[in-house]
């Protein structure tokens, strides 16, 4: 059977801008389990609030760069806060305590949109409205901005971590928590900040999604889903490892649905995630240590 | 026993310290001292409770009952990062490298503090590099790379980017060369030159009776005994009966 060679560059340049924004989720949920060891649950609904506070932002000030911004400081604060009395009194508990800690938060916060927004989907306006010829279709412009705007935001971060101060004290924490505090690193506000930042990634993807999909209380489920199998298939708590999962689950799906309906398509991904858990469950990209 | 003479003004005071591993007591009521710029050896044999001395002064075990002085104040459950802000620094037994971040890296750890002009971080690392020179080849090397004695020094490069007052130092020779093992003996000279006091605990008795000036012997969990370094030979009865098999 000859596919269309149309079909698969559409789906390619589909599949990498699901992957990008992909990737910005669970680039903050990898950073978060790396550092703290702490499967969060919550990571989701942070990405849905983001997403509700752009919503409420842009409907107000009818600027999208506005509403993106508030989005992620905002959550970021909520992140900082929920981080500081939650998961710190949690520290060096069973890692199944803050399973249910973080299980729970997403509780709430799924419940506080559904009472404070309702079931009805919101949508977010795109700040660009453009199009251009790609082969047989009108391929919008806002697709590629997704995708450009969540590589700036992964390589700005990965910069940080790699050339501040605050990168080297991250980065110092996630390999040896005791050496770190030896070294005088706060690692107790260390594990706050990148909580936040990972709450801040989360929240910047949802606005950045919202204008694609709907914006509802259970949105970040399915998300989250995917970004924990990209976390598993990336190789556990691996930066690197995550983003280029991102792409290859997204791409891989992208290019099912020129077979199935793009619901179906999902299945690809719980196939990979089955055979890596099976073959190399350190993860296909990332290295086994951090 | 020979009685040493008590510090007037010890930089770090032990008094009466038990700590737990779980419910196993592992420290019965340590009492020790440091002068300042004091090199002071923790003898005994293994599992007698000399790394979690150490490391009860640096504040990564819970201390159940007693206090930690330092310059007179007592530090007894103040975080580990504190403490090595203000001068206690701790090179653990198996090193812990930060692995994957560079030797510079590693370095900056304890150089990135508050207070730090730009110009003071480059003259420390100037002078690591400096004293280690195989540190400054391998300097963009992830530290995971490194020998184990290279590793060794990066571990006492590392604890000296925090200007410390004092130097936990756990078995720095453990598993060393003999050429290693005297470079390290080299250092622990120059950093008493510098009036850096060191708490120095080691299998290696020559050279903790050369180093130090007095030395503890520690048994279950206790000090047992107390000496001025230059008094006893590693032949000593005393040697014997803390350390002998």
């Amino acid at each position: 059977m000859a596919i269309p060679w149309e079909f698969i560059i559409v789906q390619t340049v589909n599949g990498i801008v699901t992957g990008m924004i992909l990737a910005l989720v669970a680039s903050g949920l990898t950073l978060i389990f790396g550092i703290m060891d702490v499967v969060n649950f919550a990571h989701g609904e942070l990405f849905m609030l983001g997403a509700y506070i752009g919503v409420v932002v842009s409907a107000f000030s009818g600027n999208f760069w506005l509403a993106l911004v508030a989005a992620a400081l905002v959550v970021a604060l909520l992140g900082a806060a929920l981080q500081v009395v939650t998961l710190r009194p949690l520290m060096g508990r069973d890692p199944l305590t803050t399973i249910l800690a973080t299980f729970g938060i997403s509780l709430v916060l799924q419940n506080y949109a559904l009472w404070q927004f309702g079931p009805i989907e919101r949508k977010i306006a795109e700040p660009i409205t453009g199009q251009f010829g790609l082969l047989y279709l009108e391929y919008p412009w806002y697709r590629i901005l997704i995708a450009a705007l969540s590589a700036a935001i992964i390589g700005a971060f990965w910069l940080f971590l790699k050339y501040s101060k605050y990168g080297i004290w991250i980065r110092a924490t996630t390999q040896d928590r005791v050496m770190a505090q030896a070294m005088g690193i706060p690692v107790p506000w260390v594990h706050t900040a990148v909580f936040a930042i990972g709450a801040a990634m989360a929240a910047a993807s949802g606005v950045l999604f919202g204008p694609l999909a709907g914006v509802e209380p259970y949105m970040g489920l399915a998300w989250v889903l995917k970004a924990f199998i990209v976390v598993v298939v990336g190789g556990m708590g691996s930066f690197g490892g995550s983003i280029a999962a991102a792409i290859f689950i997204s791409l891989l799906e992208s290019y099912a649905a020129i077979w199935v309906s793009p619901s179906q398509a999902i299945i690809v991904s719980f196939v990979v995630l089955i055979l890596t858990l099976l073959f190399r469950p350190t993860g296909l990209f990332g290295t086994a240590s951090r | 026993m020979s009685a040493p003479p008590p510090s007037a003004d010890p930089l770090v005071k032990v008094e009466d310290v038990h700590a737990y591993y779980g419910k196993s007591h592992v420290l019965h009521g340590v009492g020790l001292t440091v002068g300042r710029g004091e090199v002071v050896g923790l003898l005994g044999r293994n599992g007698v409770g000399k790394s979690t001395t150490l490391k009860s002064i640096i504040g990564l075990v819970h201390v159940r009952q007693g206090r930690v002085l330092y310059e007179g104040k007592t530090v007894t459950g103040v975080a580990a990062h504190k403490l090595a802000r203000i001068g206690i620094a701790y090179v653990p037994e198996d090193r812990r490298i930060f692995r994957l971040l560079t030797v510079t890296e590693n370095l900056r750890t304890g150089l990135d503090r508050a207070g730090m002009s730009e110009r003071r971080r480059r003259e420390l690392l100037e002078k690591v590099y400096a004293i280690f020179p195989i540190l400054a080849e391998r300097r963009s090397q992830p530290g995971g790379t490194l020998s184990g004695g290279e590793q060794q020094m990066l571990a006492i490069a590392r604890a000296m980017m925090l200007e410390p007052k004092i130097i936990l130092l756990d078995e720095p020779t453990e598993g060393l060369m003999p050429r290693m093992v005297s470079q390290i003996r080299q250092i622990i000279e120059l950093l008493r030159r510098e009036r850096v006091a060191i708490l120095l605990v080691e299998q290696n008795v020559p050279l903790t009776l050369g180093c130090s000036q007095r030395v503890y012997f520690m048994e279950k969990g206790e000090i047992r005994h107390e000496a001025i370094a230059s008094e006893i030979g590693a032949d000593d009865p005393i040697v014997h009966r803390y350390l002998g098999v």
